[in-house]
């Protein structure tokens, strides 16, 4: 087996992975980007969205929120704000929430509700998005 | 000499005092595992946050636009010290200690002619710093709301602070809390949080990039813009949680010797009962056998 990329991911509640894969694949803020291992040092801001972590054949999906991704030569870290994999999100509580959001948009009373919800639902937008591929 | 109704009262009531310490211990017990494993989980996330401040911000100082929050304002006349206390008493020394320390940065910087506003986090500070520096307080926030420490809790307080910071109100800022070292032993101490760059430790390890520099996208400024807040809630969420965890910490230390100081006193107050009763006991007989023998 070729070299592995040593790969951790926290947010800050807990440390959710850490261990040696094949190949992340990340959303980064100017577009997706795959590390594989002896990649060059590199930092992004991660947007809205899924990671995909290759292991031995197998794929793994982690819905991000927020954060940052460093490449050193140690491996690859994910610093997140908010984490879920994939495999928890359920897309029929997920429109529900996302309509809702876009009801407390509409019924939002001032600034702050407002931007709260939409950041609520660009949130679930993204979600939907990450379950739709 | 108290009587021995008087007595068996007392007894009564310093054993229902012994269970409530009791059972204050153990949840305190319970409560300090929980709190050490969240302190525990938060931490891989502060070192990593660490670690990319300390490489990010080697590369930024040095450059005319790197941020105010890193560097600071380039003055120093108006600290804001964030006191961190629990919001109940009952845990020893553990509110006092911290603002004592607290009381001792404030006359220290007062003396060196600086402006010091307090933040104080949690009840018990709030109370006791107000006694003598109510003045200095522009903000008091309790905990009592919230169930578990978590990110919504330090964001609060970031956004104050940055809020303030934004405004001017202040230049440096520092965090006094308990820095959780033992069941037994928790240290207050200060902690600067702006500038940022003073309180990145020399100790936190760099990667070792092997000569190659790095690239960031979308560049530099932005990320460390953005990392900033996120790094400030970072830190103010880890001492929020190693506060928990010291508060624990020193309540069951606390309940465990009053629940010790009530057994002693139980045994105490059985023996001085015992001696009264059998004084009692005695006194009785002897009556009577004077009383038989005068017939």
């Amino acid at each position: 087996m070729a070299d592995k990329l040593h790969f951790d991911l926290v947010s800050p509640e807990r440390r959710l992975f850490a261990g040696d894969v094949d190949q992340v694949v990340v959303p980064g803020e100017e577009g997706d980007f795959g590390v594989l291992p002896n990649h060059a040092p590199f930092m992004s801001v991660i947007r809205p969205g899924a990671i995909a972590v290759l292991n031995d054949g197998s794929t793994e999906r982690t819905f991000i929120h927020g954060g940052f991704a460093e490449v050193t030569p140690a491996g690859l870290t994910i610093l997140a704000e908010e984490a879920i994999p994939m495999s928890e999100i359920d897309a029929d509580a997920l429109a529900e929430n996302l309509s809702n959001a876009r009801e407390d948009v509409a019924a939002a009373k001032d600034e702050e509700e407002r931007e709260h919800a939409e950041g609520l639902v660009a949130k679930y937008e993204a979600m939907q998005a990450a379950l739709a591929n | 000499m108290a009587s021995l109704k008087d007595l068996k009262n007392r007894i009564e009531s310093v054993k229902s005092t012994q269970k409530i310490t009791k059972a204050m211990q153990m949840v305190a017990a319970a409560k300090l595992r929980r709190a050490q494993e969240a302190a525990e989980a938060a931490r891989p996330y502060a070192q990593r946050m660490a670690a990319v401040m300390a490489n990010l911000s080697t590369a930024m100082a040095g450059t005319p636009g790197a941020s105010p929050l890193l560097v600071g304002t380039g003055k120093s006349d108006t600290y804001l010290l964030v006191v961190m206390t629990a919001d109940r008493g009952l845990c020893g020394g553990f509110n006092t200690n911290i603002v004592k320390k607290a009381r001792e940065r404030i006359t220290t910087l007062q003396a060196a002619g600086k402006d010091v506003k307090l933040i104080c986090v949690g009840k018990k500070g709030g109370e006791q710093l107000k006694r003598q520096f109510a003045k200095l307080i522009v903000e008091r926030m309790d905990l009592s709301g919230e169930k578990t420490i978590s990110g919504a809790t330090s964001g609060k307080i970031g956004d104050k602070i940055r809020f303030m910071f934004e405004n001017g109100e202040f230049d440096v800022c520092e965090i006094v809390s308990a820095e959780f070292e033992s069941v037994i032993s928790q240290k207050p101490r200060a902690k600067v949080l702006i500038p940022a760059i003073d309180a990145i430790d020399e100790g936190v390890e760099r990667p070792d990039l092997a000569g190659a520099v790095y690239e960031a996208e979308p560049d530099e400024e932005v990320i460390l813009n953005t990392l900033l807040p996120r790094y400030a809630d970072t830190v103010i969420l880890s001492a929020l949680l190693e506060n928990v965890a010291g508060e624990m910490g020193a309540k069951m230390a606390a309940m465990d010797n009053a629940t010790r100081n009530a057994g002693e006193l139980i045994d105490k107050l059985n023996l001085v009962y015992n001696r009264t009763r059998q004084a009692q006991i005695t006194t009785e007989l002897t009556e009577i056998i004077s009383g038989a023998e005068a017939l």
